[in-house]
């Protein structure tokens, strides 16, 4: 916080209440901006990766190699005509994609940047983002259900129930983080890992790391788990009926969400904003700080680009029997495993 | 006024406009949104309380999961309001005595002593490093573990009780198996037959 808000915060009345709230606001728009510019240019990056991958170019003519795209993609979607289907529940129809949006930006204000840039540093920060991300799954339900549209409802009921199995999954598997890390609270949780790559809990939690991610990529809708917008089956999901700016809130929210379970996944498993080198780190950039919290997320959201770009559609049985069958059970028996460890085996420490 | 006085004013009008909308309102899927809305801003003034864990756990529970299923329910059955409020009138002396009672019962154990407002103090407020899940944990482990790990188990009983009672009679249905299918190989599917070239006369 700069010193000239403060000073300008001094002239206001003495409500201490109105200045908490003002400078509350001003910390949320200093997270929310940047965080809607790189949602802006997530699209961007997926299309440019994946045409690379697949042996094009990509988006490549709006600005210098095709930097202005979102910017032109966002016109377009602000000026297109927003059409409420007949017969759809209107009030529920619009509503739909703020609730879809809204989850999934609260949930920043418990993510700790670095050790001292967090929003708010709650104890049970933990617990926070498994509710608000188990609140995000409305906005699918509602859009399904209010487009009054079979495609749409089939989708959401899909979407809806992949959404609830695989949350079971993740919150499990954050439980063997918590159980590591002693703490709810995130920023305790990456100070637990700091020292260096070894210290991790990557590599003692390594198969709860690919559970929680998998399960990442599941509760976002993203290929190739991504059958409640399969167009191949039932055209575009549950935001068929939505056009301009109501389908964009849904692509933002969905986009954000990725970037939300990326930046979940490095701090709960990757050692957040701690440098991978620990203790020799006094050098320019390799001590700790934000941009390692960055980088990490970033080479995460190349990896769910990646995914899309590589995996086959999963059939929709076999999504739930990943979920049900193989992830609950394997992070339950893990749990078990590591508690045993932890206090009847000497190898305690290994999870410590 | 404080922020805690003006934001609990806040959430509690909510609460409570919420709350008479889930009865009020005609449209099942909007009525249950609005109860949503209700568990949501009660979990908020449960924040205020700093009764931090019960708050996340409402929403995680109740606003995550059971209304998730629940919306599921009222979405699928194509429920007819009209049909729903047909006995309206005839119900509503019952109703309407219930209600008083109930009101009556609640007034009278409020005003009688034990919940005055001098009895029952605001506590002194937590120190800030203070985790209510945390301590709760600490007591759930401990003292009441027998009594907790028994809640657990009828939990579990009822869970397996619930899904014996819903699955009969469907298991003769025609189901995929995937582990045999990911388990299938090219050997079981696919007979390569060698045969030699036969002259055609």
């Amino acid at each position: 916080m700069p010193e000239w808000i403060l000073y300008l915060l001094d002239f206001l009345p003495d409500w201490d209440w109105l200045h908490v709230l003002l400078v509350s606001l001003i910390k949320v728009v200093a997270i929310f901006i940047p965080l809607v510019v790189a949602v802006a240019y997530l699209p961007y990056a997926e299309r440019k990766i994946i045409g690379y991958m697949q042996i094009r170019i990509g988006p490549n003519r709006v600005g210098p190699r095709g930097w202005l795209q979102p910017i032109a993609d966002a016109m377009k979607l602000i000026f297109k005509e927003i059409i409420v289907p007949t017969k759809s529940n209107k009030y529920l129809f619009i509503l739909a994609p703020i609730l879809a949006i809204g989850p999934a930006f609260a949930v920043w204000s418990v993510i700790p940047f670095t050790d001292t840039l967090v929003l708010a540093d709650i104890n049970a920060g933990l617990l926070f983002v498994l509710a608000m991300t188990s609140v995000g799954v409305y906005g699918i339900i509602i859009a399904g259900w209010a487009s009054n549209s079979k495609y749409a409802f089939l989708s959401s009921m899909r979407a809806a129930a992949q959404i609830v199995s695989y949350e079971l999954a993740m919150g499990f598997a954050l439980v063997t983080v918590l159980m590591a890390a002693g703490s709810l609270n995130l920023r305790e949780i990456v100070l637990a890992q700091g020292g260096g790559l070894t210290n991790w809990y990557l590599w003692p939690l390594f198969p709860m790391f690919m559970v929680y991610f998998i399960s990442g990529v599941a509760e976002t809708n993203r290929s190739p788990f991504d059958v409640a917008e399969g167009e191949s089956e039932i055209v575009g999901g549950f935001s068929i009926e939505y056009s301009g700016m109501t389908f964009a809130v849904f692509f933002l929210a969905e986009y954000a969400n990725m970037i939300l379970i990326s930046a979940l996944t490095s701090l709960m498993f990757l050692g957040g904003w701690m440098s991978p080198f620990g203790a020799v780190s006094d050098v320019l950039l390799l001590g700790d700080g934000i941009h390692w919290l960055l980088l990490k997320t970033s080479i995460l959201l190349f990896f769910f680009l990646w995914f899309r770009a590589t995996f086959p559609r999963y059939r929709y049985d076999q999504i739930m029997r990943l979920g049900w069958k193989v992830f609950i059970p394997l992070t339950i028996i893990w749990i078990v495993f590591m508690g045993v460890m932890m206090f009847l085996t000497p190898w305690g420490y290994l999870f410590h | 006024m404080t922020f805690e006085q003006l934001a609990f004013y806040f959430l509690a009008s909510v609460a409570v406009i919420a709350a008479g909308l889930v009865i009020t309102v005609r449209n099942p899927v909007r009525a249950a949104m609005f109860l949503i809305l209700t568990f949501f801003t009660v979990a908020v003034i449960w924040l205020l309380l700093e009764a931090e864990f019960l708050a996340i756990v409402l929403v995680l529970v109740y606003v995550g999961a059971v209304m998730v299923l629940f919306l599921f329910v009222v979405m699928m059955l194509d429920v007819d309001v009209d049909q729903l409020r047909e006995g309206f009138a005839e119900y509503l002396p019952i109703g309407m005595t219930v209600a008083v009672i109930i009101l009556l019962q609640l007034v009278i154990i409020f005003t009688s002593g034990p919940f005055d407002i001098e009895q029952m103090p605001a506590p002194a407020a937590a120190a800030a490093d203070y985790g209510n899940t945390h301590q709760l944990g600490l007591l759930l482990y401990t003292y009441y573990v027998y009594p907790f790990e028994l809640a657990a188990a009828l939990l579990l009983l009822a869970i397996v009780a619930a899904i014996s009672l819903s699955l009969r009679g469907r298991l003769s249905s025609k189901r995929q198996n995937p582990d045999a299918q990911v388990r299938v190989h090219k050997d079981d599917r696919l007979r390569v037959v060698k045969m030699n070239a036969e002259k055609q006369d």
